[in-house]
C-alpha cells in the first residue's frame, strides 16, 4: 500500500482498485482452503488478519530493538523503550487519548477483569488507589448493572465480582430485535448502582448501543461506566472524549493488530483512584520486604515485561486503520453488511437477527435457517472456502433471549469484498438441499 | 459434500429411542461449551446389559445423528460391548481419518468416519457418546475395568 492517505473527502466504501491495494497487504488472503478454494474469510469479528505493515513492524521490532523496556541502561533497552512507549501514544491517538491513559493488557478480558478485580481489590483493602479508592468498594447492597448482550467477557468477571463481594448483578433486557430495552431503565440503575458495564457494538447482533445516553444516565445515579468496545474500535471512528464514559476496553488482534495485546483506555482521575491488580515486576515504586508502593498510570497496571513487539504491531495497526480513514472504513463494512443482509432477506428461509435498520448495526451479521444447526450451515459454508463463525459467539445469555441455540455469523472487516458476500450467499444456497428443507426458490 | 452423507441426516432427523423414559439408573446433562449444543441422557442397566439409553438432544446434525446411532447400536448389548463400541466409535472419530470405522463394531456408526477428518465436529460427534460413558459411571458401572480412556488417549 501506498504511504499516502486514501481520499477521505468521501466518506465511502472503497473502490475496486483501492480494495485489490488493500487486500494485497494481508499475505493470508491469498491463501486457498478445503482442497484449493479461495479463502472467503468472514470472521474477522473473532479475529482479523494482520497486514505486512503490522508483521513488519513486530519483525523490525525483534530483529533490530528487542530488549526488555523500562529496565537496563543499554541502547537495546533504550530503543526498545522508546519503540514501546511511542506505540503507546500512536494508540492513543487513535482513539482520542492521551498516552498516560493507555493500559496494555493481554487482551480485553484482561482488560474487564482488571476493572472488576480493582473493586474487590479495593474493598479488600488492596493498595494502589490514590485514596479515593472509595469509589472502588462495593458491597451487599451495592449493584452492577449489565446487559442481556454483553460477551461472556463482560458478564462473567462482574458475576464473580457479585458472588465475592455480595453485590447484587442485574441486567438490561433485550427486545426481540435485538436492541436494549431501556423501558425500565429507571428501576434497574439507581443509586445502589455502582458499576455499568455494556457492550458498545454487540458482537452478535450488531447492534450499535446508545452509548451517550446510557453514560450520562449512570452518571446521574453515580454509576462507573464500563464500555467494552471490542467490536467498535476496529470499525468505526472513536474519539473517547466523545463517548461519556469512564473506562473501556478493546483487543489488539481484532482491529488487524497482533494477538496478545488488549487496551484499557480510562480517564485518569478513574485510573489514579483504581487498586492494583497483576502485581511484580515493572509496576512499583519501591519495594521492601515490609510491603511496596506502586508507580503512577499506566505502568502500575503493568506488572513484567512489557509486551513492546505485540505494541509496536498495534501501534502498526493503528497507523494502516488510520491510512485507510475510519470512516471509509466503516463506509465499506457497513454496505457489505447491508448487501449481505438484504441478501439473506430475499431468501425466506433465513432469519436475520437484529435490528433491522442498517443504521442501527454495526458490520457484524448474524442469521439462523430454522431446522438447520448453525454448526451445519458453518460447515457447508467452509467447504465452499467460507469461514464463519458459528454457535452462541460467547454471548449464550443473549442466545437464550432471543430463542435460538446457536447462530451464524458473518463479520467483516476492511479487507473484505462484495464478491466475498455474494460467496457467501451462493454457499448458502446449497443448505435447503443438502438438509432436505423444503423451501420455496 | 461428504460429510452430510444420507443416513446421518436421516438419524439427525428420526432421533431413534430419543424422549426421556423410565425407569432409569443415572441421567446425565452434557453441552459442548463451544457451540452450546446438549444432551440429557439417561441409562438404565439390567442384568448386565444396557436395557435402555434415552434422551433429549439439542444440536447439530453430527451431534443428534451420533446419539441417535448410540441408541440403536448400544441398546440391548452388555456394559461390556456397549464400552467396546464406543471405544471403536471414540477410535474411528479421533484418528483424523486414519480410521475408517468398522460397521461389525459402529453399525450406522460408520457413515461418521467423515466427521473425523474435521477436528472441529469430532466433540459434537461424541456428545452422546461422552455423556453415555459418564451416565454409566454415574449408575455405579465400574467401566475402568472394561475401557480406561486415560490409557487410549
Amino acid at each position: 500500500m501506498a504511504t499516502q492517505p486514501f481520499v477521505q473527502l468521501a466518506a465511502g466504501p472503497f473502490t475496486e482498485q483501492e480494495s485489490a491495494r488493500i487486500r494485497a497487504d494481508f499475505p493470508i488472503l491469498a491463501r486457498t482452503v478445503r482442497d484449493g478454494r479461495p479463502l472467503v474469510y468472514l470472521d474477522s469479528g473473532a479475529t482479523s488478519h494482520k497486514p505486512r505493515q503490522v508483521l513488519d513492524a513486530e519483525r523490525h521490532f525483534y530483529e533490530h530493538t528487542n530488549a526488555a523496556v523500562h529496565r537496563g541502561a543499554h541502547q537495546l533497552s533504550e530503543e526498545g523503550t522508546d519503540a514501546y512507549e511511542s506505540a503507546r501514544a500512536r494508540i492513543a491517538t487513535f482513539i482520542g487519548a492521551a498516552a498516560e491513559q493507555i493500559v496494555f493488557t493481554r487482551n480485553a478480558t484482561e482488560a474487564l477483569n482488571l476493572i472488576a478485580y480493582a473493586f474487590s481489590n479495593a474493598t479488600a483493602g488492596g493498595g494502589g488507589g490514590d485514596g479515593v479508592g472509595e469509589r472502588f468498594t462495593i458491597g451487599p447492597g451495592d449493584e452492577v448493572l449489565v446487559t442481556e448482550m454483553e460477551h461472556h467477557s463482560d458478564l462473567v468477571p462482574w458475576q464473580e465480582l457479585c458472588r465475592r463481594t455480595g453485590a447484587t448483578l442485574r441486567w438490561i433486557p433485550v427486545t426481540a430485535d435485538g436492541r436494549l430495552d431501556l423501558t425500565h431503565l429507571d428501576e434497574l440503575l439507581t443509586t445502589r448502582t455502582r458499576v455499568c458495564a455494556f457492550t458498545h457494538v454487540s458482537n452478535v447482533l450488531g447492534t450499535v448501543n446508545p452509548v451517550r445516553e446510557l453514560a450520562d444516565r449512570a452518571h446521574a445515579v453515580g454509576a462507573l461506566v464500563v464500555l467494552d468496545a471490542c467490536q467498535s474500535v476496529p470499525h468505526l471512528p472513536i474519539d473517547v472524549r466523545e463517548l461519556g464514559v469512564d473506562l473501556l476496553a478493546f483487543s489488539g488482534h481484532k482491529m488487524l493488530g497482533p494477538l496478545g495485546i488488549g487496551v484499557l483506555w480510562g480517564r485518569r482521575e478513574i485510573l489514579d483512584a483504581m487498586p492494583v491488580f497483576l502485581t511484580g515486576g515493572s509496576m512499583i515504586e519501591t519495594v521492601t520486604m515490609g510491603g511496596s508502593t506502586y508507580a503512577p498510570v499506566p505502568q502500575k497496571f503493568e506488572a513484567g515485561v512489557p509486551v513492546a513487539a505485540q505494541a509496536v504491531g498495534l501501534a502498526a495497526a493503528c497507523d494502516y486503520l488510520g491510512t485507510l480513514g475510519m470512516p471509509r472504513v466503516h463506509a465499506h463494512e457497513s454496505a457489505l453488511a447491508r448487501r449481505l443482509v438484504d441478501g439473506l432477506a430475499a431468501r425466506a428461509w433465513v432469519r436475520v437477527l437484529g435490528p433491522e435498520h442498517p443504521a442501527d448495526r454495526g458490520s457484524v451479521v448474524s442469521f439462523v435457517v430454522d431446522g438447520v444447526h448453525a454448526h451445519d450451515v458453518g460447515q457447508v459454508l467452509d467447504d465452499a472456502g467460507v469461514a464463519v463463525r458459528v454457535g452462541h459467539h460467547c454471548a449464550w445469555p443473549l442466545h437464550r433471549a432471543l430463542g435460538v441455540a446457536a447462530t451464524t455469523r458473518a463479520s467483516f472487516a476492511a479487507y473484505n469484498t462484495a464478491a466475498e458476500v455474494d460467496a457467501l450467499l451462493a454457499a448458502l444456497d446449497r443448505v435447503p438441499a443438502i438438509f432436505g428443507l423444503e423451501v420455496a426458490v | 459434500m461428504d460429510l452430510y452423507q444420507q443416513l446421518i441426516l436421516d438419524h439427525a432427523k428420526a432421533q431413534h429411542g430419543s424422549g426421556l423414559r423410565e425407569p432409569f439408573d443415572a441421567e446425565v446433562h452434557h453441552v459442548n461449551p463451544t457451540c452450546g449444543d446438549e444432551v440429557t441422557l439417561r441409562v438404565r442397566i439390567a442384568d448386565g446389559a444396557v436395557a435402555d439409553i434415552s434422551y433429549a438432544a439439542h444440536g447439530c446434525s453430527i451431534s443428534t445423528a451420533s446419539t441417535s446411532m448410540l441408541f440403536e447400536e448400544v441398546v440391548s448389548q452388555t456394559v461390556e460391548e456397549a464400552l467396546s463400541t464406543y471405544a471403536a466409535m471414540r477410535a474411528m472419530l479421533t484418528s483424523r481419518g486414519q480410521d475408517p470405522g468398522d460397521e461389525d463394531v459402529v453399525g450406522d456408526g460408520v457413515a461418521l468416519a467423515g466427521v473425523a477428518k474435521y477436528p472441529a465436529r469430532v466433540k459434537c460427534a461424541l456428545l452422546g457418546w461422552t455423556a453415555f460413558t459418564d451416565a454409566l459411571v454415574r449408575a455405579g458401572v465400574d467401566i475402568s475395568r472394561t475401557y480406561n480412556p486415560a490409557a487410549r488417549s
